[in-house]
C-alpha cells in the first residue's frame, strides 16, 4: 500500500505543529493501517464523544492534550459531558464525580470545542451538508449525520474524534468513500399496517430489528408508507446503532442517497433480502422490555436529545394533568433546546405536570439515578437496550402517550392495538 | 495436543491466557463493568463472566462509540483482558490498545483472526499470543 502523507501531514507528525497535534497525528498514523487507509482527506466539522467522563483514563487524556495546548482546527461540537453542569446537586450525582467530570468538559472547552454537550447536535448546530466530509463520534449522531443528512463520516470511537479535529484530518477509508456506502443487506415491509408506519413508537422497534439483524453491514429498508419525520429517523438511527454497529442506513425514496433501489444499492445486487413481518416486529418490540411487573418509578424520555418538536408533542398531553406521587418524569435535552421549550410554554407544561428537565447529559452518562428507581419506561428504544446493563434497571418501551398515561397512574401501561397483540 | 492458527497483529504484543469466547459481538460501553472486568450486557451469551486477565475473543465491537473509553479505564484499572481477538479488523479494540500504549506504556496486544480460525476458539482453552500474530492453541 502507498502512502501519500500531504507535508503538512508530515509536518505534524515531526512536531512541527506543537506537540499536541504531533500527539494526535501519532495516534491517527497508528490507526491509518489498521483502517485501511493510504491517506488522510481534509474535514469540515468534528463532533466529540471524548468528553465523556469515563473514569480517571479519559481524564488524563483529555489533560494531556490540553496541557499540550491542543486546539481544534475546524468548527466542533460537544457529545454529553458526565454531568449536568448547573443540576447536578439536585439528583444522586458523588461530588467526586461531578468534580472529574467538570474537569474533563474544561478540557475539551479550552481546546476551542463549542459546548453544545448534545447527542444531538444536528437540531441546533450548522448542520453538514451532503458529501461534506466531517469526523463524528456518538453511534446514534453519526448514523443521522450519514444517512438522513447524507454528510460521511465513520463511526469515530471515544479518542479518536478529537484526534481528527485537532488535525483537520481523517483516514480516506470507510464510509467516507463513496463506494463503501452502498447498501448490503434489503429489509422489505411485509404487511405492516400504515397506522403503524406513522406512529412513533414503531421507528425504535424497527432500528432495534434492523441493527441486530444486520451487524455492521448497510441495511437498506423499502416498503415504507408513511414520511418519516426527523425525530422518527433519529429514532430509528440511534436504536440500529445500539441493537448492532449501524453508521449508515438508507430509506428507498427518503433518505438522500436512497432515491431508487438501484442508487441505494450502487447497481450491485444485496447480499441478503430480509422480510419484516408483524411477527418480527413483535418480537422485536417484546425485546425491548425487560419487566413484567406493572409498577412504575420513573419515565425517561430523550435518548437522543429531545427536540423541539418533541417537546412541543409532550405539552399538550401533559396539560392538566400531574405525575402519580411515586412516578418521576424526567426530560434529556440539550442546553438550547431547553431554552427553545423555555420560550414557547412546553418546558413549563413538564414543570406543571411534576417533571423535570436534564441538560449537558443524560441517564446513561452521568451516576444521576438513585438506586430506588428500579423499573423505567420510555419511548426511546437507545435507553431500552442500554438501560438494563448500564443501571441495572428494569424498562418497557412504550409510547409517548403510553409513557404519559402510566406516569400519572403509576402503573405501566400500554395500548397495544397498533400492534395488534 | 495443541495447534496453531496465524492472526493478523492490529496491536502487536504477546500475551497468554484463558480463552473467553462468544460468537456475538459486545459493546464495552454497557456491555462491560470497568471496575471488575464482568460483562455486564444482560443480552450478551457472556453475561455474567468475568474477562480480566483472560483473552477474551468476539467477533468485534458494535453501537457506542464509547467502547474505546470504557476499555482504557479497565487498562488503567487493572482490569482489562490480557489480550484481544476479534474477527477481522475492530478498529474500536485496537485504538484502546494504541492509546492505552500513548497514555500508559500498556501493551494489549489485538489480533484480528480469520472466520475459520475464530471457530476454532473456545472457552476455557490455553492460549499464547506471539508478537507477530500467531496464536497456540492448547486444549
Amino acid at each position: 500500500m502507498s502512502t501519500l502523507l500531504s507535508p503538512s501531514d508530515r509536518a505534524m507528525l515531526a512536531g512541527e505543529h506543537g506537540p499536541a497535534s504531533q500527539m494526535a497525528m501519532r495516534i491517527l498514523e497508528r490507526m491509518r493501517p489498521i483502517v485501511g487507509a493510504d491517506a488522510y482527506l481534509d474535514i469540515t466539522a468534528a463532533h466529540i464523544d471524548s468528553a465523556l467522563y469515563q473514569g480517571d483514563a479519559t481524564l488524563a487524556f483529555a489533560e494531556r492534550l490540553a496541557a499540550l495546548g491542543a486546539r481544534v482546527a475546524v468548527p466542533t461540537t460537544l457529545n454529553v459531558s458526565g454531568v449536568d453542569e448547573q443540576g447536578w446537586h439536585a439528583w444522586a450525582v458523588p461530588e467526586d464525580w461531578a468534580e472529574k467530570a467538570r474537569r474533563q468538559m474544561v478540557a475539551y472547552q479550552s481546546m476551542g470545542c463549542k459546548p453544545t454537550w448534545t447527542c444531538a447536535p444536528y437540531q441546533e448546530s450548522q448542520r453538514p451538508a451532503l458529501g461534506d466530509q466531517i469526523a463524528w463520534g456518538e453511534s446514534s449522531a453519526v448514523v443521522f449525520a450519514n444517512s438522513v443528512l447524507g454528510a460521511r463520516t465513520a463511526q469515530y470511537p471515544d479518542l479518536l474524534d478529537i484526534c481528527a479535529a485537532i488535525t483537520g484530518r481523517a483516514p480516506a477509508a470507510g464510509l467516507h468513500l463513496e463506494e463503501n456506502r452502498a447498501g448490503q443487506v434489503l429489509f422489505r415491509l411485509q404487511g405492516v399496517p400504515s397506522g403503524l408506519m406513522e406512529s412513533d413508537s414503531f421507528y425504535g422497534v424497527l432500528g432495534h430489528l434492523v441493527g441486530k439483524a444486520v451487524g455492521d453491514r448497510i441495511p437498506v429498508i423499502d416498503g415504507l408508507e408513511a414520511r418519516p419525520t426527523e425525530d422518527q429517523l433519529k429514532a430509528l438511527g440511534a436504536a440500529a446503532a445500539s441493537s448492532g454497529a449501524v453508521a449508515l442506513f438508507h430509506m428507498i425514496g427518503i433518505t438522500p442517497e436512497a432515491p431508487t433501489l438501484e442508487a441505494a444499492f450502487q447497481m450491485r445486487r444485496p447480499e441478503r433480502v430480509m422480510d419484516v413481518t408483524m411477527e418480527l416486529l413483535r418480537t422485536a418490540r417484546d425485546e425491548l422490555s425487560t419487566a413484567g411487573e406493572t409498577k412504575l418509578d420513573m419515565v425517561v424520555l430523550g435518548s437522543p436529545h429531545f427536540s423541539l418538536a418533541e417537546f412541543r408533542a409532550l405539552a399538550p398531553l401533559l396539560r392538566g394533568k400531574r405525575r402519580h406521587p411515586d412516578v418521576q418524569l424526567l426530560v434529556t435535552a440539550s442546553r438550547v433546546v431547553r431554552a427553545l421549550a423555555a420560550r414557547d410554554g412546553s418546558a413549563a407544561a413538564i414543570e406543571a405536570f411534576g417533571g423535570t428537565v436534564t441538560v449537558d447529559t443524560c441517564i446513561l452518562t452521568t451516576p444521576m439515578l438513585p438506586r430506588k428507581v428500579e423499573t423505567l419506561m420510555t419511548n426511546s428504544a437507545k435507553y431500552a437496550y442500554y438501560a438494563p446493563g448500564l443501571l441495572g434497571t428494569r424498562i418497557v418501551y412504550g409510547s409517548l402517550e403510553d409513557c404519559v398515561c402510566s406516569a400519572v397512574s403509576g402503573r405501566i401501561e400500554r395500548d397495544d392495538t397498533l400492534w395488534g397483540t | 495436543m495443541g495447534y496453531v492458527i496465524d492472526g493478523h497483529p492490529l496491536v502487536p504484543g504477546a500475551a497468554c491466557g484463558v480463552a473467553l469466547v462468544s460468537t456475538d459481538p459486545l459493546s464495552f460501553w454497557g456491555g462491560y463493568d470497568q471496575n471488575t472486568g464482568e460483562i455486564i450486557d444482560r443480552r450478551h451469551p457472556l453475561s455474567g463472566s468475568n474477562a480480566r486477565q483472560r483473552i477474551l475473543a468476539i467477533p468485534g465491537t458494535r453501537g457506542s462509540s464509547t467502547t474505546t473509553a470504557v476499555l482504557l479505564e479497565a487498562v488503567h484499572q487493572g482490569t482489562a483482558p490480557a489480550a484481544l481477538l476479534a474477527m477481522g479488523v475492530d478498529t474500536f479494540l485496537a485504538l484502546a490498545s494504541v492509546v492505552a500504549d500513548e497514555l500508559y506504556g500498556h501493551n494489549l496486544p489485538v489480533v484480528a483472526l480469520a472466520p475459520e480460525d475464530f471457530a476454532l476458539l473456545r472457552s476455557g482453552q490455553h492460549l499464547r499470543i506471539e508478537a507477530d500474530g500467531r496464536v497456540h492453541i492448547d486444549s
